[in-house]
């Protein structure tokens, strides 16, 4: 039975990928039907080995595909550069940001000349009821966390709510959305990093908020706290301490000197700080994790461009073989130009069509994929100016896979084809 | 047939393999009047297709002249020489050369494609020509449905679909069977006598040979000799 099923299932993808492909093509045909004649003898052309053409569009809208999912994962591993702001710093322990500063050091970096406000954040290492629904949680101090980060953005009245109860929190709503969390429901949230003082790992708090990041870059998916409460709920010796502080400073242009005024402030202290900006925080946190992103990369990227030379081989092959009905169309009266135009036309089609539909598929894919993977990459989606990049790649590989045979088709001299037929 | 329509002077063709020159035509001249039907005969190698070529301007000579209707074609660019090839000439080619995946009507409609007709216009003179041979049951069919002399009388529609001048034959019956070669002959003879197509046959077939008025003996790339047919 279950060889069966294992068949059927088979059937059905090759069915499934037969009908992903086959759409492109009907489409190709579409088009060069409405072009009349001219339409039809690239339509001939193409359509001549149908299996060869069915392929070699199925190449091409593969090749996009990987080329969308890869621009969605290269975005993914550089949001947070992309997402910080240039007027904002992070102070964090010299030595590195898991070791934790004093709470006290809040009120003496906002006495610091070009500070404008500072907030304070920490690591949780959260999960909702199994450790594999981690959640980005940040005890955090709530009112200064949502000042200095305007982009994430809160109902009033949750706010209010937000900011009157103590066990209250807020929570970006791809996170509420994916387990179903709803304003005023009790939420057990687990760290494994911390334990409370009666040794429990778990905070039971209200849903009071969901904020939404006003663009696609902002994390839909953290989770923020009390920081109050956080602490009285903490054993004594690990109170009064946070993970690292965010700094907004008044003048962008000031930045360094502001940073390196906090920095002079804890010199020669048992806790000195780093302080920098948080973009380059946020790239030297994307770096560490980066070079899993260049080995896919370099991977998708290689696989690629292999399929685009053996497409273009393929289009180059099918030219070859026309050539004695490239010299009769010649020989009808048809300019060089005018039969170099044919088998242009036939590779842009291919790869305009074909690849148009692989990015439309990478769209719907990260559509789909994108709720499952978005505890891990938030910011999963396909970035506007990679479609256009994709587009001109789509021209592009086109006139370059027809380079060649459409130079062979102009220079073509029909005496010599029409003898060698 | 008195006007000339083709002029031939002097032509030479040399191909260059390597180091190695083969003279195909040498300073051949001549001179085919309008209506004529002349079958070029020779062995192997004698220069007759390269002179078909060369008349039908999809091969240049490297001496000589060659006016075709008062035209020298020998001196136009490839752009010009393109052009006109789709106003004066027709090509009827031994193998045929049908698009195979087009319709027997698609094909013909072909040539008309370079002319400023609309779509209809097209279609309706591209079954015109195929009535003409009398293929009028046969729009739809494709090359691999039609049988060898059909497939050369859709050859023969094709070419005289934008009635040019003139006709060029290569071989139009040297991959068919007799009677299939017999009607194509008929073909191309009430095209020269009804319509007054000037025709220029190559062929190795005596039998086809006759059928023309002249017949025009090429030996080493020279002018042998020059016969009326005995038809």
């Amino acid at each position: 039975m279950s060889v069966v099923y294992a068949l059927l299932g088979l059937l059905a993808v090759i069915a499934l990928i037969t009908l992903l492909i086959g759409i492109p093509v009907f489409v190709i045909w579409l088009i060069l039907k409405s072009f009349g004649a001219r339409g039809e003898v690239i339509n001939a052309s193409l359509f001549r080995k149908k299996t060869r053409t069915f392929l070699t569009v199925g190449s091409i809208m593969l090749a996009f595909l990987m080329f969308g999912l890869l621009s969605a994962l290269g975005k993914a591993f550089t949001a947070g550069v992309d997402l910080a702001g240039q007027d904002r710093l992070l102070t964090r322990h010299k030595v590195t940001w898991i070791q934790l500063l004093p709470v006290s050091y809040l009120n003496r970096i906002a006495t610091v000349d070009g500070v404008a406000d500072v907030t304070h954040q920490t690591w949780f290492g959260g999960y909702y009821k199994e450790p594999r629904n981690f959640v980005a949680v940040i005890p955090s101090d709530i009112e200064s966390t949502f000042r200095i980060y305007p982009e994430l953005e809160i109902p009033p009245e949750q706010y209010e709510a937000l900011i009157a109860d103590r066990t209250g929190f807020a929570a970006g709503y791809a996170v509420a959305e994916k387990y179903g969390w709803q304003v005023g429901d009790r939420v057990p949230i687990r760290s494994e990093i911390y334990r409370r003082a009666d040794g429990g790992d778990t905070w039971e708090m209200t849903l009071q908020a969901i904020y939404r990041p006003r663009d696609d870059l902002g994390d839909p998916t953290s989770v923020f706290f009390h920081n109050d409460f956080f602490n009285e709920t903490l054993p004594e010796g690990a109170q009064d301490q946070v993970g690292w502080y965010i700094v907004k400073v008044e003048d962008p242009d000031n930045a360094a000197a502001v940073a390196e005024a906090i920095d002079e402030l804890f010199a020669n202290s048992p806790v000195e700080t780093k302080t920098e900006t948080e973009k380059a925080f946020a790239a030297g946190f994307a770096n560490q994790v980066g070079n899993v992103g260049k080995i896919v990369t370099a991977v998708i990227a290689a696989v690629f461009f292999t399929m685009l030379l053996v497409t273009a081989n393929t289009m180059g092959q099918s030219v070859r073989e026309r050539t004695n009905e490239l010299a009769v169309l010649k020989t009808l009266g048809f300019t060089n130009t005018g039969v170099t135009w044919f088998v242009l036309a036939e590779a842009l089609l291919i790869a305009v069509v074909g690849g148009l539909a692989g990015i439309g598929l990478a769209y719907l894919s990260i559509i789909v994929l994108g709720d499952q993977l978005r505890q891990y990459l938030p910011v999963f989606f396909l970035p506007g100016r990679d479609v256009l990049i994709g587009i001109a790649l789509m021209f592009g590989f086109g006139l370059v896979a027809s380079a060649l045979p459409a130079t062979q088709a102009l220079r073509l001299q029909v005496a010599d084809a029409l003898r060698r037929a | 047939m008195s006007e000339s329509l083709v002029e031939i002077n002097a032509v030479s063709k040399i191909y260059k393999r390597g180091a190695e020159r083969l003279t195909v035509l040498d300073k051949l001249s001549l001179s085919v009047p309008r209506g004529d039907f002349v079958a070029l005969m020779g062995p192997s190698g004698s220069g007759k297709t390269t002179l078909l070529n060369l008349i039908g301007g999809i091969d240049r000579p490297d001496g000589g002249s060659i006016v075709v209707s008062d035209r020298r074609i020998d001196k136009l660019s490839d752009r010009a020489l393109a052009h006109w090839r789709s106003r004066h000439v027709g090509f009827v080619f031994q193998m045929f050369n049908l698009l195979p995946v087009l319709t027997a009507e698609r094909n013909v409609e072909l040539p008309l494609l370079l002319t400023g007709m609309n779509g209809r216009q097209r279609r309706e003179r591209a079954r015109t020509a195929l009535s003409l041979v009398g293929l009028q049951d046969r729009f739809t069919h494709k090359p691999a449905q039609l049988s060898g002399g059909q497939e050369q009388r859709v050859g023969i529609a094709r070419a005289i679909v934008t009635d040019p001048e003139i006709l060029l034959c290569d071989e139009p019956t040297g991959d068919l069977d007799r009677q299939s070669g017999d009607e194509v002959l008929d073909l191309l003879v009430a095209l020269n006598e009804s319509q007054g197509k000037t025709i220029i046959m190559v062929t190795h077939d005596p039998v086809a040979a006759e059928r023309a008025k002249r017949i025009v003996h090429l030996d080493k790339g020279r002018l042998s000799s020059v016969s009326e047919a005995a038809a």
